[in-house]
């Protein structure tokens, strides 16, 4: 049938081209929407034009709400609302009527009516609703062009509890012949996997099928889904680089057709999309990375024409370099690119060098030591916005030489700059700047100026910083008195002069400075300081929050004869304010100040920070509950109960539609909550990361992981070389001009080595201070000051094979799966180019192969854990025996297993990194009470390796050492073995602990690793009653509700189901009452987590709740796994 | 209405570093700073998105012919570029790529020149329905849905054809029995 339409659908541009060009542009002349623009370009007042909008909207409004409108006559009507929307004048009495249209109108009306719709409404808008139904049947229509509006208006907007009504439908649509319609329909997958993942979960597969299509257009929508989904969980699709390589390679070599050129370079915007999931994929990651490298050698090398599109991939293409597992050769590639970038004439590429310089910068230091010319250049450029992005270069190279210099720089530009936005922001910078570097003065004074520039915009969190930087002190108490005492002095001065202009944020500083230190200036009267604050008080300027800080600060102060009396004036006028905050200050101040031994007790000096004890339990209260509920007041319900029985009161019912959404999962609980996927990658950002996660994707790239990085491959060492020569005080002319021989315009921009003019001389100077200590040399004092961040040291532990003992078949496929998709990505693709379908496999066995693959890598992750494996079946087993050469000892170290742990369950043995002779393995061991993590460090060379450290950490995990001495020293060839216990602080799909070995063979070294393992190795069943699970279920507060799949359809289907999770993650079950089961297990540590499984059609509602944050999803994501895998 | 707002908008920098290259809006104004064309791809209630384009427009109507076509502004990276008398102009997330943004602007308009037959800000004001047909087959919610010319056309070409048809209610379609 639809063939037909296919057919007809390509006859009819023939047919009709006798008629003109096809948008030849009928300027509608006599149309009505052509006389109402005419009108208003006649008119010259912004208020005739008002009473000319509204006169139409009127008529507009009558005519539409005529029942004898045609819907021809609508669709014209709608067009002249747009317009008016448009010019600013709300038409809301619109919306409904271009609903009905797209509902009622034949295919041209339904057009404008979508994108009427598309227009005025957003995602969330409620007459949303009544376009489902609408949407339904045009999926379902038999012309083409009607189910491509409709494809078209979902993957804008859906409203998101009705994917499931819609999304068979759409599902479908992949499978359709023409390829518009298959391309629409991914997009329209990826909008709700945007809206709501969950639902979406279950048809991965088909984002495969759709990545393999033989239309390069559907191929490339499928990207933007992966994307998103790489992002999120990068080792989940590695499988794939491969695959994507392929793809790139055809691309780059024109393999396309030439339709998807853009002047004259292959499809760009496919090349970038594919550079960023590479990137996403190479990050931390070696072996990845080596796979990709000769693609990006040759993306780097073709891309030579000079076009802005090539500019592009290129920028993306560093950016790629830069984030992987570093290649020196590409490095250096990628940084004379940076180079032309920065040197160009053309002002957008030097803004988007910066912008590179910027994100690499902290990786290479040095790169901006080549460029520092340019650099300063931009300092001093006329648009802002280069300024702008050279200020956030200097901000990343900053160190303790150069703060000074490029502290001033940003204060410069805060005094042109206008905007309010990049002020907040830059002050902000500025502020961590100085925090991190405070030099008495200099850091006072340079905070004085972010406050008064910051003035009420900026953060909160910099004054209170602030405070408690001034407050907790450094190392030396003679070096924290001299700042507080110079912080003091500045604040007199300041406070003598004009106090009018100064922002709230900044008087409440001061006050609470002087308040606390006045003091340690003795040759200051309290008096003095107490009319200077008072005099605060009198302005009109300061703000009541203001002024009760003003009045804290004299309480404390208010020592003496003059100091009381002073008090006593303040307080009088103050007690009577109607402001309640004011008048208790003002209280406050009037008894302190009259008992100054009780002052002392509540107000004491220099005690530091020490919390004062707050009893959170408010346990203070029980009396008062108790007596307000003997009087007959309602007993207190948590919210989330509460919440329940709301929505119990009132269910919506939305039985049509329950394709996999059941009544319970309110709207709420399913969207505001994330994947646990997205959970896991969440947690693991460390909170301090605020100032640089500005610019995103750069928690890569704070200073502290070069060294670690670049350690080993001798790039460094290279480098190292190089800047050598750099090293001197003002910099080479030389070196600068031999690396930068062959950039564009290389000339203007280089320093000469011959004596220069005065300015140039400035500029040299100014250069000289700014990168100083950009050299090897500083980057360790750098390394001294930055903040450690463990996140990023982390590199996978990539085992050479994942597979052994019972998964041994399947990882056959795990191996070749990538080669298949990748014939078959080339033979599509070459399909689409050169006709030649012959050879070319059927997709749905290709799709079933690549679900499968991607699924026994999973399988295979858990069964790791799950399968009850004596450590006899690994010593025994002669599949890992051949790859002896990477993992040595495999087959011996599970002998050297401690006694006391043989007989337990224990996971496969993986090799965590090897360093020179030295070689780390691990795996874990679980106990009823605990696990335990068995390191096995390995000595392959015949000398002894000493003084072995080794450390572990983990954002989720508490690790303890067993051995009461740890290893010290590993003879040669031998074994020695550390055990941990872990138990888990923080819940995580999948838990990491970190670890740093560091050792003395000849001299000292250190490498790094990390090991992970699922949460399910953590869980142990939980015994309780039914009872006792009633009453624990109505005290855990986090809870989380879904749908999973029941593993059979019959009648014992939620019997097996509960079954299949008691085996695969330990999970116990209390009890089964009809199609009601309740189950209860606990993480290790004691971390209870209670689960009630309902059969509601055809599928098991599950709804978990544990006192732990975070645990229910976790453990809802195994069970998903679990009964999924069975 | 609208619960993610500006605020959203501009806090999503900071803690997770999601990036997606999406689109958050497009903007088509004239020299005169009348508003020629709209599309959010991100929920905004009227009075933000007036808010932003009056900004806006204002601070790009500012800018000189030679400076850079990219701004700062808010959390957002503004991208526009001027064509005789009309301005198109793009927000991007700060670490998307600009110069591809550039050139998403710039197959946009060969696209409307390719349609109207060079293009004119006339063509646009008496026919923006179209221009917005053509940027949803073009770009769709945000993202390139389709970046090969002649398949935009086509597909635009075709929805065409059958509003030309309905001139006589109903078409060929339906004679041949489709309905």
């Amino acid at each position: 049938m639809s063939d037909v339409v296919e057919k007809t659908l390509t006859a009819l541009p023939s047919l009709l081209s006798l008629d003109s060009q096809p948008g030849s542009a009928k300027l509608s002349s006599t149309s009505k929407l052509g006389n109402l623009i005419r009108g208003i370009t006649e008119l010259t007042s912004k208020h005739e034009e008002e009473k000319l909008i509204q006169r139409e909207l009127t008529s507009i409004k009558e005519q539409m709400s005529s029942p004898s409108t045609s819907m021809r006559q609508m669709k014209e009507l709608m067009v002249r609302a747009i317009y008016c929307e448009m010019l600013g004048y709300e038409a809301s009495f619109t919306y409904i009527h271009a609903i009905k249209l797209a509902q009622q109108g034949t295919a041209l009306e339904k057009r404008v009516g979508y994108l009427a719709v598309s227009l005025f409404l957003n995602e969330s808008h409620e007459l949303l609703l009544l376009l489902v139904n609408t949407v339904l049947k045009d999926l379902q229509s038999t012309n083409l062009i009607e189910v491509c509006m409709a494809l078209t208006v979902v993957s804008q907007m859906f409203p998101k509890d009705m994917i499931p009504a819609i999304l068979p439908l759409v599902e479908e649509k992949l499978n359709h012949p023409k390829e518009i319609i298959r391309r629409k329909a991914v997009l329209a997958l990826y909008k709700f996997y945007q809206i709501a993942p969950n639902q979406v979960q279950h048809i991965h597969n088909k984002f495969r099928k759709a990545l393999c299509d033989k239309d390069p257009g559907v191929m490339t929508a499928s990207l933007h889904i992966y994307l998103q989904m790489i992002q999120e969980n990068p080792e989940g699709y590695k499988d794939l680089t491969a695959s994507f390589v392929t793809i790139l390679k055809q691309v780059v070599g024109g393999k396309l057709p030439m339709d998807f050129n853009y002047h004259s370079v292959p499809a760009p915007w496919l090349q970038i999309q594919l550079l960023r999931i590479l990137s996403l994929l190479g990050k931390n990651d070696q072996s990845t990375s080596e796979i990709m490298y000769d693609v990006l050698d040759e993306s780097l090398r073709r891309a030579e024409m000079n076009h802005n599109i090539t500019y592009a991939i290129l920028y993306e293409c560093v950016k790629c370099i830069y984030t992987i597992h570093p290649k020196s050769e590409l490095l250096e590639k990628a940084a004379k690119c940076i180079g032309n970038f920065v040197l160009s004439q053309k002002i957008n590429l030097k803004y988007l060098g910066l912008k590179a310089l910027t994100y690499v910068v902290q990786q290479d230091p040095k790169l901006a030591l080549q460029h520092q010319m340019t650099i300063i250049e931009c300092l001093d450029h006329p648009d802002l916005i280069i300024k702008r992005e050279t200020l956030e270069l200097l901000f990343r190279i900053t160190n303790a030489q150069n703060v000074t210099v490029i502290v001033e720089k940003m204060l410069e530009f805060l005094q042109l700059n206008e905007d309010d936005y990049t002020t907040t922001d830059l002050v902000g910078k500025v502020a961590e700047l100085a925090e991190k570097y405070p030099y008495n003065e200099w850091f006072i004074e340079t905070m004085n100026t972010v406050f008064s520039v910051g003035g009420d915009m900026m953060q909160p969190d910099i004054p209170n910083g602030f405070l408690k930087l001034l407050s907790e002190g450094f190392d030396s108490v003679e070096e924290d008195r001299k700042l507080r005492q110079f912080a003091v002095d500045s604040y007199i001065s300041l406070l003598q002069g004009e106090t009018g202009k100064l922002p709230q944020r900044f008087l409440q500083v001061i006050s609470w400075v002087l308040g606390e230190y006045a003091h340690l200036r003795t040759d200051l009267e309290p008096a003095t300081v107490l009319r200077l604050l008072s005099k605060l008080l009198d302005s009109k300027n300061t703000s009541s929050e203001t002024k009760s800080w003003v009045l804290i600060a004299m309480t404390k102060l208010c020592d003496g004869r003059t100091g009381i009396s002073a008090a006593q004036e303040v307080s009088e006028t103050y007690s009577s304010s109607l402001d309640t905050v004011l008048r208790q200050r003002a209280q406050e101040l009037q008894h302190l100040s009259q008992d100054s031994e009780l002052r002392d007790r509540v107000l004491p000096r220099d005690t530091g920070l020490e919390p004062p004890e707050v009893d959170s339990s408010l346990s203070f209260l029980d009396g008062f509950v108790s007596e307000a509920l003997a009087a007959g007041a309602a007993p207190y319900k948590p919210p989330h109960q509460r919440q329940e029985e709301l929505a119990q009161a009132k269910t919506l019912s939305l039985e049509p539609y329950s394709l996999s959404l059941p009544i319970s999962m309110s709207s709420c609980s399913i969207t505001d909550r994330q994947s646990p996927t997205l959970l896991s990658i969440s947690s693991g950002l460390s909170g301090d990361s605020m100032d640089l996660s500005h610019k995103g994707g750069s928690t890569t790239l704070k200073l502290d992981g070069v060294k670690r990085v670049w350690g080993r491959d001798g790039y460094l060492a290279q480098r190292e070389s190089v800047e050598e020569a750099a090293k001197v005080e003002v910099p080479s002319p030389l070196h600068s001009a031999s690396e930068q021989g062959e950039a564009e315009g290389a000339h203007s921009q280089n320093p000469t080595p011959t004596p220069t003019p005065e300015p140039e001389q400035e500029k040299q100077q100014l250069a000289s201070s700014l990168f100083v200590g950009l050299g090897s040399q500083s980057s360790v004092c750098l390394m001294g000051k930055a903040e450690p961040n463990p996140q990023r040291f982390r590199r996978k532990a990539k085992s050479p094979s994942l597979s052994s003992g019972p998964s041994e078949p399947t990882s056959n496929s795990i191996i070749s799966s990538p080669s298949t998709v990748d014939n078959l990505l080339c033979n599509n693709l070459l399909d689409s180019n050169i006709t030649s379908g012959a050879s070319q496999d059927p997709p749905p066995e290709l799709s079933q192969d690549l679900s499968t693959a991607n699924g026994t890598c999973d399988v295979e992750f858990t069964d790791r854990d799950e399968e009850e494996r004596e450590p006899s079946l690994i010593k025994d087993n002669g599949v890992i025996a051949h790859e002896d050469k990477d993992r040595p000892k495999d087959l011996c170290l599970s002998s050297h297993l401690p006694a006391e742990l043989s007989g337990c369950s224990c996971s496969e043995i993986i090799p965590l990194c090897s360093h020179q002779s030295l070689h780390l393995s691990a795996c874990h061991v679980q106990r009823d009470e605990f696990l335990v993590l068995v390191v096995f460090i390995y000595n392959s060379s015949d000398s002894d390796v000493q003084q072995i450290l080794l450390e572990l950490e983990s954002d989720q995990l508490q690790v303890s050492c067993v051995c009461e001495s740890p290893v010290q020293e590993v003879s040669g060839d031998s074994v020695a073995v550390c055990q941990y216990t872990l138990t888990v602080r923080r819940p995580s799909v999948h838990v990491e602990v970190a670890g740093v070995v560091s050792y003395t063979s000849q001299t000292t070294e250190s490498t790094q690793f990390s090991y992970k393992l699922p949460l399910t190795s953590f869980i142990r069943p939980l015994t309780v009653s039914t009872e006792e699970y009633g009453t624990m279920w109505l005290a855990f507060s986090n809870d989380t509700k879904q749908n999973l799949t029941l593993i059979s359809e019959d009648q014992e289907s939620l019997t097996a189901s509960l079954n299949v999770l008691k085996r695969k993650l330990q999970l116990h079950v209390v009890e089964i009452i009809g199609m009601e089961g309740i189950v209860a297990c606990r993480v290790l540590q004691d971390q209870p987590c209670l689960m009630h499984c309902r059969v509601h059609a055809g599928s098991l509602a599950v709804w978990l709740r544990s006192p732990v944050p975070d645990l229910p999803d976790c453990l809802i994501y195994h069970c998903q796994r679990a009964l999924q895998e069975h | 209405m609208c619960r993610g707002g500006v605020g959203r908008l501009i806090s999503s920098g900071g803690e997770k570093t999601v990036f997606s290259s999406k689109m958050q809006f497009m903007l088509l104004f004239s020299r005169q700073g009348k508003l020629r064309l709209q599309k959010w791809y991100v929920p905004l209630s009227d009075k933000e998105k007036k808010k932003i384009t009056r900004e806006l427009v204002q601070t790009v109507l500012a800018r000189k012919p030679k400076m850079c076509s990219f701004l700062e502004w808010r959390d957002l990276k503004i991208v526009y570029k001027r064509y005789a008398s009309l301005y198109f102009c793009c927000a991007i997330e700060d670490q998307d790529n600009e110069l591809i943004t550039l050139e998403i602007i710039h197959r946009y308009v060969e696209l409307l020149d390719k349609y109207f037959g060079s293009v004119c800000e006339l063509d646009i004001i008496f026919n923006f329905e179209k221009a917005y047909f053509i940027l949803d087959e073009f770009l769709l919610g945000g993202e390139a849905q389709e970046t090969s010319k002649k398949n935009v056309l086509k597909a635009i070409e075709q929805a065409d054809l059958l509003q030309e048809e309905a001139e006589t209610p109903r078409s060929v379609l339906e004679e041949i029995g489709l309905t």
